[in-house]
C-alpha cells in the first residue's frame, strides 16, 4: 500500500515536471523541471530497489548534465523560444490521436502484465553487486564506454574552442 | 505491491513527453533536454523490467545508459555553442542549409 502511494505521488510529480518542460517558454524554466523530473525519478528508482542507479541518477543526471544544460543557456544567453506557427490539422487530429494510442498500449500493458508485480526494493541493486557485475561479466562494455568517454571529451574541446584558436601560430620559444 | 505495467505506463509518458517536446519545440536547448527526457523513460522501464526477472542486468545497462547520454550531451552542446556561434541563433528553423 505504501509502495503504490509513494509510486503514484512521485510519478505524479514526474508526469508533471515532464508536462511542465513542455509548457514551459523559457530554456531555464524547462531545465529546472527536467531536474525535477529525475530527481523524482531516483526515487522511483529506489522504491524498485535500485540503490546505486538512483545514486547515479542524482549525481550525474541532476547534477552534472543538467549543470551543463543550464551552463550552456546561460553561456549562449537563450531567450524565450518564438514559436512557430503550428497546423490546426495536427492539434485536432494529434491530441486525440496520442490519447488514443496512449490508452490502447496502458490497456494491452495492463492486460498482458497486470498480473506481475514488483515488492517495494524488489531488486536490491548495491553498487558492490552492481559493481561485480561491471567488472566480471560486464568488462568489455566497461572498458569501450571508457574510450566512448574520452572520444566525447576531446569532440567537446576539438567543437567548442574558438576557430581563431585553431589556427593561432604557435608561440615562439623563449629563448 | 506494484503491477509491473504502472511502471511501464509511467515510462510510456515520460518518453512520450520526450517526443512531443522533440517535435513542437523550436529552441535547440530545449529539443536536447527532450531527448534527455527520453532516455530517462527508457532507463525507467530497464528498471522495471529488471525488478520484474529478478535479474541485474537491467541495473548495469541503466549505467551504461547514462555513461552514453552523459557524453552525448556533452558533444551535443559543443555541436549547439558551435551553430550559435556561427548562425547566431538557437531557433532550429532558422538552421535550414539542409533544407531543399
Amino acid at each position: 500500500m505504501l509502495h503504490l502511494v509513494l509510486f503514484l505521488v512521485f510519478a505524479a510529480i514526474c508526469v508533471a515536471g515532464a508536462i511542465n518542460l513542455l509548457a514551459q517558454k523559457h530554456p531555464i524554466s524547462s531545465a529546472l523541471s527536467l531536474v525535477v523530473v529525475m530527481a523524482s525519478l531516483a526515487v522511483e528508482y529506489l522504491l524498485l530497489g535500485a540503490e546505486f542507479v538512483a545514486a547515479v541518477q542524482v549525481i550525474v543526471y541532476a547534477g552534472a548534465v543538467m549543470v551543463l544544460f543550464v551552463f550552456v543557456i546561460m553561456l549562449l544567453n537563450a531567450g524565450e523560444e518564438e514559436l512557430t506557427k503550428g497546423s490546426h490539422v495536427a492539434l485536432i487530429l494529434g491530441i486525440p490521436g496520442v490519447l488514443a494510442g496512449g490508452l490502447l498500449v496502458a490497456w494491452v500493458l495492463v492486460k498482458q502484465s497486470g498480473a506481475k508485480t514488483v515488492s517495494l526494493g524488489a531488486l536490491p541493486g548495491f553498487p558492490k553487486t552492481i559493481g561485480g557485475l561491471l567488472f566480471h561479466e560486464f568488462l568489455l562494455p566497461f572498458e569501450v564506454t571508457s574510450i566512448l568517454v574520452l572520444i566525447a571529451i576531446m569532440g567537446a574541446v576539438v567543437l567548442a574552442s574558438k576557430p581563431e584558436a585553431q589556427e593561432r601560430p604557435p608561440a615562439r620559444k623563449e629563448s | 505491491m506494484v503491477p509491473v505495467a504502472y511502471y511501464l505506463i509511467l515510462s510510456g509518458i515520460l518518453f512520450a513527453c520526450g517526443v512531443i517536446g522533440f517535435l513542437i519545440k523550436r529552441n535547440i536547448i530545449t529539443i536536447f533536454m527532450s531527448i534527455e527526457l527520453m532516455l530517462n523513460g527508457v532507463n525507467l522501464s530497464f528498471v522495471a523490467f529488471a525488478a520484474q526477472w529478478q535479474h541485474l542486468s537491467g541495473q548495469v545497462f541503466v549505467f551504461f545508459v547514462m555513461v552514453v547520454a552523459a557524453a552525448e550531451a556533452t558533444v551535443g552542446l559543443a555541436i549547439i555553442i558551435a551553430v550559435f556561434r556561427t548562425r547566431e541563433t538557437l531557433n532550429v528553423d532558422q538552421v535550414n542549409l539542409l533544407k531543399l
